[in-house]
Order: structure tokens, then sequence, then C-alpha cells
């Protein structure tokens, strides 16, 4: 691993190929005021291609919904030019706020300021379903939000 | 056993509780002045955002026969939700008046929702086509009542087996109880989902999919009957095609055990002919009054009164 270019940050690894700028999106990074680097279609002996981010900078990361976006990212925290923490992503169980339920007679559509909140309900496919109304979320992962 | 605060669904209640709701039923059934002033100064909220008559009603009685006063609206149009009230906001205003509340919603997850800003229990009296766990309740109080016992029988469940959420909770509850064999008889068009299919199987119960009542009828110890909706049908004909074979009739009787049980949720439009009613073995207006009992039983385990 090279985490050359950061110094106190994050290098955000194996992130499926093609998928960095919906990460790099989802994070807000063209806001942030610290370097920050993609790396596309790197290659990988692990998945034979992937896309790498780099972030010179202590910002606040969510891991939740970024392992919900891409559970194959790993997430290698970095001070002082050394590994730290290497954080493995997996599903959350939960989101809040992060999908959108689709049922229109849910009561997350029509009533105002309530969370839009799901639960993992099947780790190996990937499902979740609605807390409120038990609709299964079946849009593409990639990126939707 | 660890009490519930909000029924929104029938599994948030354990086998342990069904049979205590159950006993308390059972109880006020066989010494109804015991209980007709026990919830003396108490108060529902029936808060209904939509019409509903028998669960309104069931649920107004029952608290007037534990002693119990009723207050509350039965269309969205008589409430401030016609003003643009959120629902969190009527629960608020609501569970300041009330020591219990009994909502309706057409939206899936309302009660839920109200559960989130109550201060007081909540019972979901059904949220649109997804819970009604007070009428799988009243379902299993009158299979109990009938048959004696909650496992050990084979129940046909027939008519609109993919919509129809009574059918889905009432599957749900069952499943916790031994013995119990499935009989599916419905339209291909309107049979169980899928994951309702593999949570049979992933049971382990014996269940089958049938295509025509009369078929089922001799082997059926509980018949739970649903209307078949035109609206369900992609074209008409399949539905002129179909719906006959899913309206009982007395005739078709003829084969069906003698200890028979009939049931419905209601209400009935015509799958079950008038001349079915006089039949001994036709429970759903039983089963209506049995509604009645066990919410009164509810109505106390939630309060906590004993």
């Amino acid at each position: 691993m090279n985490i050359d270019g950061v110094n106190t940050g994050y290098m955000l690894d194996h992130i499926e190929a093609g998928k960095g700028l919906a990460i790099y999106s989802f994070l807000k990074l063209d806001q942030a005021e610290c370097t920050v680097a993609i790396i596309q279609r790197a290659d990988s002996t692990k998945y034979g291609k992937k896309d790498i981010i780099k972030i010179d900078g202590d910002i606040p990361i969510d891991c939740d919904t970024l392992g919900y976006m891409d559970p194959n990212i790993t997430v290698n925290r970095i001070k002082d030019g050394k590994l730290l923490e290497k954080i493995h992503l997996e599903l959350p169980e939960t989101l809040t706020d992060v999908i959108k339920c689709r049922n229109p007679r849910c009561i997350t559509s029509a009533e105002q300021g309530i969370e839009h909140r799901f639960r993992l309900t099947d780790r190996k496919n990937a499902k979740y379903r609605c807390l409120y109304c038990d609709t299964e979320y079946s849009e593409p992962r990639g990126g939707e939000r | 056993m660890e009490k519930i605060k909000n029924l929104i669904n029938i599994t948030d209640l354990s086998e342990e509780e069904i049979d205590h709701l159950i006993e308390t039923a059972d109880d006020i059934i066989a010494d109804p002045v015991k209980y007709q002033d026990i919830c003396a100064h108490k108060k529902l909220a029936t808060l209904f955002f939509e019409p509903s008559t028998r669960t309104r009603l069931s649920f107004t009685a029952a608290m007037m026969e534990l002693g119990g006063n009723v207050l509350g609206f039965d269309q969205a149009a008589s409430s401030s939700i016609s003003k643009g009230e959120s629902v969190a906001d009527t629960i608020v205003m609501a569970s300041c008046y009330a020591d219990i509340i009994a909502m309706r919603h057409p939206k899936e997850g309302a009660p839920y929702v109200g559960a989130q800003y109550s201060s007081v229990p909540v019972i979901n009296a059904g949220d649109g086509g997804h819970f009604h766990p007070t009428q799988t309740l009243t379902d299993l109080m009158t299979i109990h009542r009938k048959m004696g016992r909650l496992g050990g029988y084979t129940i046909g469940l027939c008519g609109d087996l993919k919509f129809g959420r009574t059918v889905h909770s009432l599957i749900d509850a069952l499943l916790r109880y031994d013995d119990v064999r499935y009989v599916m008889i419905s339209p291909e068009e309107l049979e169980l989902p899928d994951y309702i299919k593999e949570t049979l199987t992933g049971a382990g119960v014996e269940w089958k999919e049938v295509r025509s009542l009369d078929e089922a009828i001799p082997e059926l110890d509980i018949l739970y009957m649903t209307r078949v909706q035109k609206e369900r049908f992609f074209n008409e004909e399949d539905y002129i095609r179909l719906k006959d074979s899913f309206i009982l009739t007395r005739k078709m009787l003829g084969p069906a055990k003698e200890s028979l049980a009939i049931l419905h949720p209601l209400p009935r439009v015509n799958e079950i002919a008038k001349d079915v009613d006089d039949d001994p073995r036709a429970c759903y207006f039983y089963q209506a009054l049995m509604g009645k009992y066990i919410r009164m039983a509810l109505i106390l385990y939630m309060l906590d009164i004993k």
C-alpha cells in the first residue's frame, strides 16, 4: 500500500472501479480545503481494477454510509505519515437519510420531516427494507442516494 | 415477560404475551362484571385518519365495557389533518388528552411514526395494506375459542393471498405454533408473494397451493376467507373466469368437516354467500365479537391494569 502524499488523513482503498467519483461527490470532497487525489482504475490484486481516494486532511468520514455505497472499501487512517488504523467497511445494520423509500403508500412520502430509515434484512444480497412500511429498497446502490 | 409499549406489528407480541391476552379475554367472557369498571377514568383516543366500521366500533365498545371513556375522530376531514397538521403533532396532542391511543391511517408506517412521538401506548389499528395486528389477535382468539388450541390443524387461506394483509399477518403469527398445515387457495394471479412462500418453506411447515376451493374443503379444519377483488386482475376475462371458484356457498360445504370453522376478517362482499350464514360452521360474526374481547384484554395489558 502506498500512502504517499497523505500526512494526516485517509486513503480510501479498494473502491469499486468507476465508483471513485461518486464517493468523492458523496463525501463533498469538492468542498474540502485539504488536498484530495482520485486514482481511477488502478491495478488491484484482489479485484483486478479499483479506484483510490487520498485525502490529506482529518475530515469526518461517515463509514456507515460509505459501507452502504461500497462495502469492499478499506479506510486507512493515517497520522503523521504512518498508518494508524485500517477499517474494513461492511454493510451497516441501519441507514438514516441515505436512501429514500419509493413506496408511494409509505408515510415518509406524505409526512415532512421524518427521517428515511432502513434496516438491513439480507446481508448476502445487500437488501434493505424501509423501517416504516417494510418495502424492500430495489434501486441500484452504486452511488444512488 | 418484558412488556411492549406499543403494538405496531403482531410480531411485537411474544407467544407468551398472546397467551396472556387470550387468557384475559377468556376471563372477561366468563365474568364481564369483574371488568366493567376496571378502566374508570381512563381514556382511549381513537384516531382514525380513514373510515372504519368494525375496528373503531370494537375498540370503542371494548373501552366502554371496561368502564373507560373514548374520544377521537373517525376521518381525517374532521380533524386538524385537513388543515395540514402532521401525524407527529396530532399524536403529541392526543397523548396529552388520552391514556392510550388506537390509530388507523391510510399510509403504511404512520402508527410507527406516531409511536415515536407519543407519551402513551399506541396501538396500530391498521396502516394501509401493511399491518393490522388487532385483526390477527382477533383471528387467533377465534381459533382458540373454536379449536381449543392454536396449533394442530389444517387451515385453508382462500382468496387474495397476494395483497391480503390479514393473511400475511396471520401466517406470521401461526408460524409460532406447532403442527399447523396450510392450504393456500387462490388464482395464480393472487397467490402468496414469494417471500412468504420462502418463509413457509424455511420454517419447515407443511403447505401447498391449490386453485379450487372445492378441492381443498374436505381436508380443512379452518377456512379463512378473503375477498377476490376485481381491480387486482389485469383483464376482466380472467376475473370472470375465476371469481366463482372462490365464492363459498352452502352447497360447497357438503363434503366439509362438521367441525370446520369458517372465518373472514370482514367486510364481506360476495365471497361468502348469504346462505352460509345460518350454517353452524360460519364463525365470522362470532369472530367480530371476539375482536371486542381481545381488544379489551389488549387495552388492559397495555395500560398495565390487572
